[in-house]
This record gives structure tokens, sequence and C-alpha cells, in this order.
């Protein structure tokens, strides 16, 4: 019998920082000037047209109020510590011995600018971290320069401008093919590049045709970017084919690796025709995603492209490790400095704990453990996997659809979202835009959690399936169980009453109380 | 070597027995067969070639602490570098909330489940807007030049034109993701980068300079305050005004810990304000502490460029309750794809929980008596330096905590300088002397509120010592 978690959120009723505090109390004091400094520069530094007039309108609270707050705050979130198989999203256990180590100031408190035999340590082992991403992806060259996955499908449009630019091509080679089922990041880079988009659309069998890619590329395009499998679960046996004809019409073939977790230790990126490919340290690598970055996207590609990569670049030289900033042919940094260096330190960490083996390990068990999800959630009345028509084990995250159940009970699937939280469990991925099929949602069961873990989300989405059946305005209505209740979602496309900051609540919203005398 | 017998600690289903139960249950024969998708010559055919595997915690620490401990860092010496990354002081308070596990986890997080979180999110960009008196701060993009990047896209948006000014003395490593953000000039929708000329005698820009190039074409100006090189923008709102009168917009680049001593450029007529997050009680973290801000006037035309999370707070279905979740969602890429505004992913949001407990901790008084300790004590360390024999300081007493230091007059090198200083414990300024700014032989000084007197002293001391 599987055990249902009772949950109650911490409800601590918690203040607006805000709205905290009294005049004049204080959280942190600095030291006044040393007596020298003053007597040598005096007071009133900043010129008078720069200097500040007003007191920032900032709480004043003790060190101890800002220490217990923000733990309140930390309660009221449940940060994965019940059981979250969130799709596309990759979770893993993140190491706190990785985690402490970056902590020390022989990380946290090294500047980039910092002469490079200060910065060996560091160096090192992002060298030794590229030589792992060589070879897991047969790539030449790595680097960490992109702060998270999207920035590194970023990453792919400035190296093929560089590319084509290099070769007075920029003008011809404007498009950028992909399916409309890869991540909304490689259209919107692309896109944001100055490259036309050209989707293609899906077959019945779940990805799109090789016909379709065959009319879509021409001397036109300048890449194509497709991740593989996608976040159906379904791999594309034509991706081999498909790279031969994109670069038959002379693009750039870039491997959205987002989904590698199925297929780690078994796919070479290089091997299957790929240019260039992208990891993602915070998903595959053991990273935390901190709800949402710091995150690298780790860009690989072949020395073909390496000219044209940002800089710099960690290159041995010798015995010393190096920056090779001295690139001509560089597209231009993506960002400032080397990438998220502490998020490096973590995914090599990741890497060396598990080694090859347990890298292929960690593949083998989340394709097995997300079967093993699919057969279980296939015993529940209501729902439906995405494609029923394809009959082979899906691999490492699968899109589900609660349609059938939506239109028995009219509980959707962000409803149903919203009643897992109440469960101590984080509320399921739906899927990226657009949406293909009815209320879907997209778990993935990964290398992390145990049969019992999966047993107890699989109770979970039947108890809740049994609620929606039985109660469904609870559903509907629900959290229940958490800090607060649902919200109302009206506001956040309404001008007159989104509030990004406490400052434009007061005037929008608290004023326009006080003006009918509420508060 | 590989450990093939024992159960790996972070997989539970390496435990011996739990793969085969999952296999009898799906009816599969044999883990091969769940990958039947792929076909045979896609697996890989070269062998996975990777260094040893490190089986326990121990052998993972040594091996982490003993080639961090290669690098020597600004903690055991006493460090000048700033240009984008500046050491700050980091309450402990902070380090604590940070590195809580439900903030420093695995998972994205939903608004459901995860509501502290929300709420600390909103709680940055309150305080923050407070700081640079503005009602509408995005969560941070990945740092302070992609900020910029996407503030000038933005302009481009909202006038239709395709031209940024920017000051000739611009951080070349920002510069360098301005120009990858504006677009080769091949791409029909490039935006040309126009350098302003610099007043050589104040390091400001040149007004008249700027008028001459604020042509119908210009869609954005952008000012620092401070700038790249430390000196203080006195005629921001000059730009401002005759960026308005040409329909051009003001995007202003300010650091958030000037924001107690200096104007908060909402009040000068600043459109869109990007800046840089780490001095927010984020270490530098070899660089990997970077972030950057957007934030604006609460206006549609600004809020409906915005590329990424806007957190609004909202009521709940509880009456008197407030919570926390996304606006104007549809405009990212998330929503809308290739057409969503530039796009938007996996940031720095754990800095802005670090930059919610900072600006908590410090207070209106903690920010005042921040920004008059920096100030001074850069003051105080250029004054000292100048009167190093052969050493000149290029701006005196225009700037923030940042400073130009030439050494011409010393016969050396900033190259040979540092290493003369970084054999004594000293990491100097960082070299801008390959720059393209005609400062000679220059150094860029960063002094903060963690260099005592005695520090600045010991500098000139060593200083006077390897230039004799």
């Amino acid at each position: 019998m599987t055990r249902i978690p009772e949950f109650r959120a911490a409800k601590w009723n918690e203040p607006v920082v805000m709205e905290m505090g009294r005049p004049g109390a204080r959280g942190q004091l600095f030291p006044a000037p040393e007596e020298e400094v003053t007597q040598a520069v005096g007071t009133n530094l900043i010129p008078g047209a720069m200097a500040r007039k007003d007191s920032a309108k900032l709480p004043e609270i003790t060190e101890f109020e800002a220490q217990r707050h923000y733990l309140h705050l930390s309660q009221m979130t449940l940060g994965m510590m019940g059981i979250s198989l969130f799709g596309t999203c990759t979770m893993k256990y993140n190491s706190k011995t990785a985690e402490y180590a970056t902590l020390r100031p022989e990380l946290a408190e090294v500047h980039p600018y910092q002469h490079p035999d200060t910065l060996q340590g560091v160096l090192e082992i992002i060298h030794d971290f590229d030589g792992i991403l060589r070879s897991l992806s047969g790539m030449d060259q790595f680097i960490f320069q992109a702060g998270g996955g999207a920035d590194a499908a970023y990453t792919m449009t400035a190296v093929a401008r560089a590319y084509w630019q290099d070769r007075g091509m920029l003008g011809q080679r404007t498009e950028m093919v992909t399916s409309m089922q890869a991540h909304p990041c490689n259209p919107a880079t692309a896109a944001a590049a100055g490259f036309k988009v050209v989707n293609l659309p899906l077959e019945e069998n779940g990805y799109p045709s090789l016909d379709a890619l065959k009319a879509a590329v021409s001397e036109k395009t300048a890449l194509i970017m497709i991740n593989n499998p996608d976040d159906m679960g379904i791999y594309n046996p034509e991706i081999k084919e498909w790279v031969k004809v994109a670069k038959e019409a002379g693009a750039l073939c870039f491997y959205d690796h987002a989904n590698f977790n199925g297929v780690m230790g078994k796919l070479s990126a290089r091997e299957l025709g790929f240019d260039a490919c992208m990891f993602m340290l915070h998903k595959t690598f053991g990273a935390p995603k901190a709800g949402g970055g710091p995150a690298v996207g780790a860009y690989g590609c072949t020395d073909a492209l390496a000219p044209y990569l940002p800089c710099p670049v960690v290159v041995k030289d010798g015995d010393r490790y190096v920056l090779d900033e001295d690139r001509p042919k560089s597209a231009g940094k993506v960002r400032e400095f080397w990438g998220n260096i502490p998020q490096v330190v973590k995914a090599y960490a990741w890497s060396r704990a598990m080694g090859a083996d347990g890298i292929n390990l960690a593949s083998d068990i989340s394709v097995v453990a997300n079967n093993y999800m699919d057969k279980k959630l296939a015993e529940i009345p209501g729902l439906e996997i995405s494609n029923p028509s394809i009959n082979a084990h899906r691999m490492e995250m699968t899109r589900w659809s609660l349609g059938p159940l939506t239109e028995e009970t009219g509980v959707s699937t962000v409803d149903f979202a919203n009643r897992m939280a109440d469960y101590g469990i984080d509320p399921y991925w739906m899927s990226h835009e657009p949406w293909i099929v009815a209320e879907p949602f997209t778990p993935e069961a990964g290398e992390l959690w145990s049969k019992e873990d999966i047993d107890t989300w699989i109770g979970v989405i039947a108890q809740i399936a049994e609620e929606a059946r039985i109660d469904p305005e609870m559903v509907k209505t629900a959290p229940h169980n958490q800090a607060i209740a649902q919200v109302k979602g009206d506001a956040f496309e309404d001008p007159a009453k989104w509030a990004m900051t406490w400052r434009a609540y007061q005037r929008k919203i608290l004023g326009e109380n006080k003006a009918k005398g509420v508060a | 070597m590989t450990d093939t017998t024992r159960a790996h600690p972070w997989m539970a289903n390496s435990a011996p027995g739990a793969i085969q139960a999952m296999l009898d249950e799906i009816g599969a024969a044999s883990v091969a067969d769940v990958f039947e998708q792929i076909p045979q010559d896609h697996f890989r055919t070269t062998p996975l070639d990777l260094p040893p595997t490190l089986s326990s915690e121990i052998e993972l620490k040594r091996d982490l602490v003993s080639k961090l401990k290669k690098n020597s860092d600004c903690e055991t010496n006493l460090s000048f570098l700033g240009a984008g990354v500046w050491q700050h002081h980091v309450p402990a308070i902070v380090d604590e909330i940070v590195g809580r596990t439900e903030f420093a986890t695995n998972v994205w997080g939903s608004y459901q489940s995860d509501h502290g979180r929300n709420q600390a999110w909103f709680e940055f960009s309150s305080q923050l807007g407070a700081l640079l008196n503005l009602d509408v701060v995005q969560l941070p993009v990945y740092s302070w030049g992609c900020a910029i990047g996407h503030a000038m896209r933005m302009a481009q948006r909202i006038t239709g034109r395709s031209k940024v000014i920017v000051s000739q003395l611009s951080d070349p490593e920002r510069l360098s993701v301005i120009r990858t953000y504006c677009q080769p000039s091949a791409m029909e929708s490039h935006i040309e980068v126009v350098m302003v000329a610099v007043d050589p005698t104040t390091g400001r820009i040149d007004i008249n300079d700027m008028k001459s190039k604020l042509d119908g074409d210009v869609a954005a100006v952008y000012v620092e305050n401070p700038a790249y090189l430390g000196t203080i923008e006195t005629e921001a709102a000059e730009i401002a005004r005759l960026a308005r009168a040409a329909g051009a917009e003001t995007i202003v680049g300010v650091d958030p810990v000037s924001l107690g001593v200096m104007t908060a450029p909402g009040d000068y007529g600043a459109d869109i304000v990007t800046g840089p997050v780490q001095p927010l009680g984020v270490h530098m973290q070899c660089g990997g502490g970077v972030g950057g801000f957007i934030a604006s006037r609460d206006e549609e035309k600004y809020v409906l460029e915005y590329n990424g999370f806007l957190v609004s707070i909202v009521e709940t279905l509880e009456p008197g309750q407030v919570g926390f979740g996304l606006a104007c969602p549809h405009q990212n890429s998330y929503g809308s794809r290739e057409h969503g505004k530039d796009w938007t992913g996996n940031s720095t949001y754990l800095w802005a929980i670090a930059g919610a407990v900072y600006m908590s901790l410090l207070g209106p008084e903690g920010f005042r008596e921040l920004g008059n300790l920096i100030v001074s004590r850069a003051r105080y360390a250029a004054k000292c330096l100048s009167e190093v024999p052969g050493v000149k300081i290029v701006w005196p007493d225009t700037t923030f905590k940042e400073f130009v230091v030439n050494f011409d007059d010393t016969g050396k090198t900033v190259a040979e300088v540092n290493d003369l200083l970084r054999a004594r414990g000293i990491f100097g300024g960082k070299d801008i002397s390959g720059e393209d700014n005609a400062l000679g032989q220059s150094a860029l000084y960063c002094v903060t509120e963690v260099h005592t007197a005695a520090d600045i002293r010991t500098l000139c001391a060593t200083l006077k010592e390897v230039l004799s």
C-alpha cells in the first residue's frame, strides 16, 4: 500500500519585507571612514547634482529579523524536498560536498582578472571538465560562458553568424530550421540573433518528416537546431539522415542536448554528425538550478567552428593553463567573463563521482524508471499517453495528457498541478508551447528517485484523479495545504493591477484602497 | 577504479535488484529493450574515456580542495581589481539564506509550491525599485552586459530606430556583449553602436559630440553612472533631456551600492535602468557571481517589452491575502517562442534572493554609510597614490569606487608593476593599457568598504618600494 504524504506547508503569514521594521533599526553597520581618510579627502564627496537627497524607502530591521524573515520564506518553499518528477529539467541530487568546495575563498573570493598564475587550480578544473565533455560528445572544444541552456543556444547562433560572415555569406544564410517541438529557446535565440525561423510540423510518428526537412533546407539555411529525444520521449531514428541532408545544403547542425540524461554514455553528438552541441550543467550534470540560475549551458563544437567561439577559451600550454583571448575570428562575448564557474566545478565533481560506469548506469536507470512510471500511470483511468499508437518504450521522459479526465470532470492540468502542491509534491511540468496534446503533463523519472518515491508520486496522481471525480471544486480551488491559497491571475495581464514592486503596489492598489477609506 | 559492486549514493535504483524489479513490472527482458527506439548504428562506437571515478566523498573532497588550493585569492592577498566584478563584503546571513537547500535546489520551482521563493523575488525587485526610484524591476538576467543588450533591443522595438550611442570609454567586456546583442551589420535587425567622445579632462561624455550624433535614427543613449572608469556623470539629467528631445530612450547603467549617496536614476530622467547584481551580496566567484538587472517606469510601452520574469504581487482566493506570480508571461520566449521578446531561460535568480537579503540588512542608513565609506576610501587611495613618485591619478575627485592610475612616468608598464606587486601579496588594478583609451600605461583601481586605510597605506608603501 502506497503511503500518501499528509503535508501541511509552513504558513507564517509573513509580511512583505517592505512592511517590516521601525525607524532607525539597523541590520548591518559599516565603520566610519578613518580619521586620516576624512582629514585627507573631506566629506560630501559626491558632486551636488548627483548627491542623493531622499532616503531610499527600504525596510529598517535587525540582523535577526532579516534572518528570521528569509528563513520563514525558505520554509514556505518546497524546493524539491518532496518528490519532483519534473520533466525536461532532470532532477538530481546536488552534492553538498561540491557546493561547500565552491564556497571556499579559493573560489568564492577569486577575481577573473587575476593573473593566470594565481588561477591555476580553477583553470585546471575547467580544462579537465572540458575533456570529460569532449569524451561524452566527441566535440573538440567546450566553453562555459553561456549562463544557461538558452544562452548556449544563443551562443550557437552567434557562432553561426561569425562562421557565415567569415565566408561572406551572412547575407545569404539567413534561416534557422527547427522542429515545432524543439525547446522554445532554439527558435527564440535564433530570432533574437537575426535569423528567420522555419518550424517543421510533427507527423503521426511524433517527429517531423525527412521530406519536410528536405523541403525546408536550402542555400538560405544557416543552421538547424534540434533536440533528440524530444519532450514526448520519442527518439527520431532518422537523425543521422537529418544531419546528412542539412549538411548537403551547407547548413551547420546543432544538437540541443537538453534531454541528454537518457542517452549519456550511449550517443555521441559527433558520431551522429553534428557540428556542435550543448549540455546543461544544472540539469544533467548535477549542479543546482536554484530556482532559475546561476546555470551553465556548456557549448561544444568541432575544430572547424572553434575559431568563432566567444573568448576566453581555457587551454593548456605545457604545464600551465592559460586563457586564450587572441582569437581574431571570435563571435564576441555572449556574457562577461568565463561563465558561472562554481557550477562548472560542481558539474566536474558530479562527473568524477559518477565516473564512466556511473554515467552509463544513470542513463540506464533513468530510462528504465521512466518506463516503470509510464506503466503505472497507464493504470490510472483518465490519463492518456501522447502518441498512443507508438508502442515502443519511451526514453527518459514522457508526454502525457489529462484530456479524458478533464472531459469527465472539468479538472484541467493546471488545476491538477495546483493540487499536487498540497501533498508536498512539486507540481509537474506541463508542456512547452505550443501544447500539441490536450491538458499535457510531462513527467521524467530520472536516476535520483527510488522506486518507492515513484510509487508515492503515482499514488498522489491516482488520488487527485479520484478527487477530481468526487469533488472537482476542491481540486479547482487548490492548493489548500500550502503557505497561501491559489493566486488570482487576472492582475498579471492588467496594467491597472499588476505591481512588480512594493512602490507600484502602494501607488496602484493600497493608494486606491486608501482613497476608498479601506486602508 | 570504478566500483560496480556497491550502490551509488546518488542513485537509489542502483541498489541490487532495483532495476530488475522495474524491468519485471514493465515486461522488458533487458535494459537494452527499453532503448529500442534508438537504431543500433546510432550507438557510440568510441568508448568513454573519463578520468578515474572518485567513488567516496572523501576522495572527491580531496580532489576538489587540492585543485582549488592552487588558486591564490583576494582574501589572502590585497586586491584592487574591479571592472565588472568587485570585492564587497557579503554578510553572513546572505550566505546562510542562499545556501538553504530550498533555494539552492535542483528544482526550477513552481509558483504553487514555492511561495516563499516568489516572495523573496518580489522583495528583490521592491527593494531595488526603492533604491532606483522606479516601479518596475525584472528578475536579473545573465549579466550587466546582457541587461544592457536587452535594454537596447527594447529601445529598438519601442522607437523603431536602430542606433545606440555609447561612451567611447566603455568597458570592452560589456561592449563585446553589447555588440553581440546588437548583431553584425549584415543582419536586417542590426543595431548600430555609435561611439560618443569623452571629455579628456573629466572622463565624462562630451555633450556637444553627443548632440551632433543624436539624429532621428537613434533609439537610445546609454550612459553609465558611475562609468566604467569610475567617473561620475554629473550631466546625466542633461543627457536624458537631450535624448528625450530627440525621441530617443535614455538607458542608464548604475552601481547599486552607490545609490545610498548618489541620486536615484529614476530622478534624473532615465527610461530604462540596468546594473550589476553582484555587488548586492554575491561573492565574486571568479566571475560566476555576475547578474544584471533591468528596471523602468511602470508604463505599458516598457513593461510589454521585457524579456524575462516580472513578478507581480496579487490577491489570492483568500480575502486579504497576497501572493506572487509572473506578470505578462505570454510575451517571453516560453510563451511565444520566436515571436517573444528576445529570449529567457535559467538566469541568475538565486542572486535575486541574495540581493533581497542584502538590501533588507542594509536599509537606507546602511546604504548611505556604505556609499560614503566607499567613496571616502577610494578618494583617499587616489590621493595617497598620487603622492607616489611617477604615479598620476587621471581624473581625481570625480570618481566613486574606481579610478584610473597612470604609470607612464614610472618607466614601468602596468604589467611589470602588477608583477612586482603580486610578488608582495597585492593584486594591482586591471591593466587597461591595451584598451582603446589613449591613457598610456594605466590601470583601473577599485577600492571598496573591505579596504581599510591601513590597506591603502600598504599599497602605497609597496608601490613606492617597487618603483624606486
